[in-house]
Formats: structure tokens, sequence, C-alpha cells
């Protein structure tokens, strides 16, 4: 109650940001795995063990390995984050995140010279997850970052909501959140960190290379081929919500120096 | 037989009431929407809502024929009342889409050129306004019972692009939408000539 309030008051003070509420960010996601109705992952995600927990963290790094969660977080500066929330469907959220920077995590285990991208996987468990047994997409769910984009201090890995632990259908105990890209970017329930010199492949890349390009920037000037991106529907509206113009980059300009001289249209 | 117990059962209750339960489900779906029933996003919950059963009753239109061919269960009086009725749905959904869902009025003629699957969707629209226009027993009469027939085959059309329109929605790679194409395509095969003289009932 208290710091729920004392969070979202400190929120609007930092830039005008009103989260949602608990009840809509917990009860409205995508997370194919336990289902694709947008209540599934809410209804289905609690047989998900989360605990005990580990990251393989591999590929060019100096000191690869298996580190458990508790591990991780021992050495990690947890601190309160509230982002925009864009979904590729044009639907946003504004969520308070709490969790730690993702290059906090990369410097931990030592990126090596030659590394250019970050791979992530979601875990695998055909018994909790009674969606992958429909191929809506290739299990497991991977993702992949660019390493400049995986260490700008705006890319963190989440670890809770409103400072409460991250719920199992928000993607519990860890998952990345890159505020200036569509959703499906922020990769959940992370099991996986791989270090490349190679664009890793995307699961909705690979599902729709047309439709999901690897950089997936929130842009309104780029369309999905199915529908508009130029407006956002914010979730918590009811019945009558009105669309609000979709910001470049999520809102987030300090990020456009990383895309100096890219066509990101041709690099949606 | 059963098919007589149901014929004899229909026999009796006329169509109208159809009409009157009709209006239940999108009235029950508003004031869910209202009151938080849909979930915290209520708009793209009612337009997908609203869809399915518009599209599920353009089904339900195309099996009569064959129930009546195949099972013997007459349930004729009743099409023009699921036709008319999954016209309605059709109209709250694309109200919904229009009112609520994109609201910006010169967004809508742009995304019906330029997104397939809202071309396809108004294409099945169009195909049934004729079709609503023309059932009752009038248009019947003056159109003459063969040309009337042959315009309402416009209801196959429309079924097919209703179930392509949900099937090329979807993201990903989704068996729900599949299925009810499935089922359209089921029904207008059992349609073509060549299953007519084999299937004859023999107790008429």
């Amino acid at each position: 109650g208290l710091a729920v309030a004392g969070l979202a008051g400190r929120a609007q003070a930092a830039d005008g940001l009103t989260p949602n509420s608990w009840e809509e960010i917990t009860n409205y996601n995508n997370y194919y795995e336990f289902g694709t109705g947008k209540e599934d992952p809410a209804r289905y995600a609690g047989d998900l063990t989360i605990a005990p927990w580990s990251v393989q963290i591999d590929g060019m790094v100096d000191r690869p390995g298996a580190y458990g969660l508790d591990d991780i977080l021992s050495k990690m500066t947890i601190e309160e984050r509230i982002y925009r929330f864009r979904c590729v469907e044009a639907w946003s959220m504004v969520v308070p995140w709490s969790g730690f920077e993702l290059a906090d995590l990369l410097e931990m285990a030592g990126v090596q010279s030659g590394a250019t991208h970050v791979a992530f996987e979601t875990v695998l468990r055909p018994d909790e997850m009674p969606g992958v047994s429909r191929n809506v997409l290739e299990w497991p769910y991977v993702e992949g970052l660019r390493l400049d984009e995986a260490m700008h201090p705006l890319t963190i890995m989440a670890t809770g909501i409103y400072g409460r632990d991250i719920p199992r259908q928000n993607g519990a105990p860890l998952r990345l959140v890159v505020p200036w890209k569509y959703g499906y970017k922020s990769i959940k329930s992370v099991v996986r960190v791989t270090l490349t010199d190679k664009e890793p492949p995307t699961s909705w890349n690979k599902a729709n290379a047309r439709e999901y390009g690897f950089y997936s920037n929130v842009n309104p000037a780029v369309d999905h081929p199915r529908w508009s991106q130029a407006t956002e529907r914010e979730i918590g509206g009811g019945l009558f919500a009105k669309r609000k113009p979709t910001l470049v980059f999520n809102g987030y300009d300090e990020v456009a120096s990383l895309y100096e001289g890219m066509d990101l249209t041709v690099n949606h | 037989m059963i098919a007589d117990r149901i014929n004899a059962v229909t026999r009796r209750i006329p169509p109208w009431p159809l009409y009157l339960i009709a209006v239940l489900p999108p009235v029950w779906l508003l004031y869910q929407g209202l009151t938080g029933g849909l979930g915290v996003e209520p708009i793209r919950a009612l337009e997908h809502e609203l869809g399915q059963l518009a599209l599920k009753l353009l089904i339900a239109g195309l099996c009569i024929t064959p129930l009546r061919r195949f099972a013997g269960v007459n349930l004729m009086r009743y099409r023009r009342a699921v036709g008319l009725i999954a016209f309605f749905y059709v109209v709250l959904h694309l109200l919904v889409w229009l009112v609520l869902d994109v609201q910006i009025p010169s967004q809508i003629w742009a995304d019906i050129l330029k997104r397939p699957y809202i071309t396809v969707g108004m294409g099945a629209f169009a195909l049934l306004i004729p079709l609503a226009v023309t059932s009752n027993n009038m248009s019947i009469r003056k159109l003459g019972g063969r040309t009337w027939r042959k315009l309402h085959r416009l209801a196959y059309g429309a079924a097919l692009l209703g179930g392509l329109h949900f099937v090329m929605l979807v993201k990903g790679f989704q068996i729900e939408p599949l299925i009810y194409m499935g089922v359209v395509l089921v029904l207008l095969v059992l349609r073509l000539p060549f299953q007519r003289a084999p299937f004859m009932r023999a107790s008429g």
C-alpha cells in the first residue's frame, strides 16, 4: 500500500508517468508459453518453478558458467525504473520495474573483446507450460540485442514490479526490459545469456521476418504490415479509451545515437 | 427418429423469439466491458467477441441446408433469423472497430485499403449487405425464387472471407482460426454438385 503509493508518486515527479495498476500489469500479458490469450499467463503460469533458478552465461565471456540467481542478486544493485512499455500490438502500459542494469551482469561474466551481440533464451518446461504443446512459435523463445544496446544504461534485467517479486506471468524470476523496443524484445524468465559475434536468431523474426525485424525499435513511422504503429492505446482507459500518438523510440530519445546512419525502415 | 422429433418440436416454435434472444449477448458484453468483466483492455475484447459471434452464426446458417439434406433435420424456418442476426453482429463488430478502436476517421479508409485482413473483412461485410436487404418475403417475390437463391449464395463468399479475416489477423501459428476456416470449407464442399446424387435420402 504505502510503498506502492510512494513509488507512483515518485514516478509522476520524475517524468510525468503514472504507472498502471498492479491488477492491469499482471492480468494482460503476452507469454505464449502459457497460451495466446491475454489472461492465459495469469491463469496458467502458477505452476512454473522459479526457485531454484540459475542463468547459464556463456559464449564470448571470461567467466562462463551457471550463475545462481541468489548469487547474481547478491552482486547487483536493485533500483526502481518506471518505464513506458509499448507492445507491437499497439497497446501500452507504464510499469514500475525493479531490477539491475544488464551491463552489470555482463561485466560480472566479463565480455570478451570480439563479442558484438547478446543472445537470450527463455526457460522451456513443457510440463509447466501448457502453451508450448502448440507450435505458435518455435520453442524455446529466444531474443537478442546488439552489445551496445545491451550495455545501454536503460536496459535492465527486472526482478520486481511495484517493489514486489515479479509475478510468473510477467517473466519471473528474471526478465529483460528494453524500454525503447516493442515488448516482445523484453524476453521473460531468462535461463541463458550468450555473448556472440553474430546477430542471434530471434523468435518473432524467425516466425515472420517481414513483420518482425531484429531491431524492433518503437517507431510510429514504420507500420506493422497489418496495422498502424502511429498510435497506441493505454491499458486501463476502459471502453472509451482514447488512442495517443506513439513516440519515436517510445520516448527514449537518448538511444537515437545507437542507430546513427542506419535506415530504421530497412532495419525495423 | 431423432430428426422427426426435432422437426415436430421446431414446427411449434416460431423464429421470432430468436431476434429477442440475439440482443442479449451484445448487451451482456457491453455491460461486462463497462464493469471490468472483459479484462483491462475491453475494446479489443468486445471487438473480438462480436466478430467471433458473427462468424459462428454465419457458420450456423451454412449448417441448415446440409442438416436437412444429410440428417433430415429441418431448421429452414430459422435460417433467415440466423442470417440477419449474423449481419447484426457484423455491424456491431464493425461499429466497435470504427468508433472505439480506430477512432481516427482518416485512418479508417487507409486501413481498409492498406491492411489486407481489414480489406477481406470489409469484403465479407459488403457481401452480406444485399443479403440482409433481401431477407424478407417481398424481396423473394420480387426477385423470384431462382434469382433470390442465386443471390444468397453470396453467403458462401461472406463466410469464406470472414474465416480468412480471422486467420489473417492472429500472430504466430494459431489453431483456432484454422478450425473455423476448416469448418467453413467443409460446409462449402458439401454443397458441390457432385455430392447430390449419392446422398439422396431414401426415407424422404
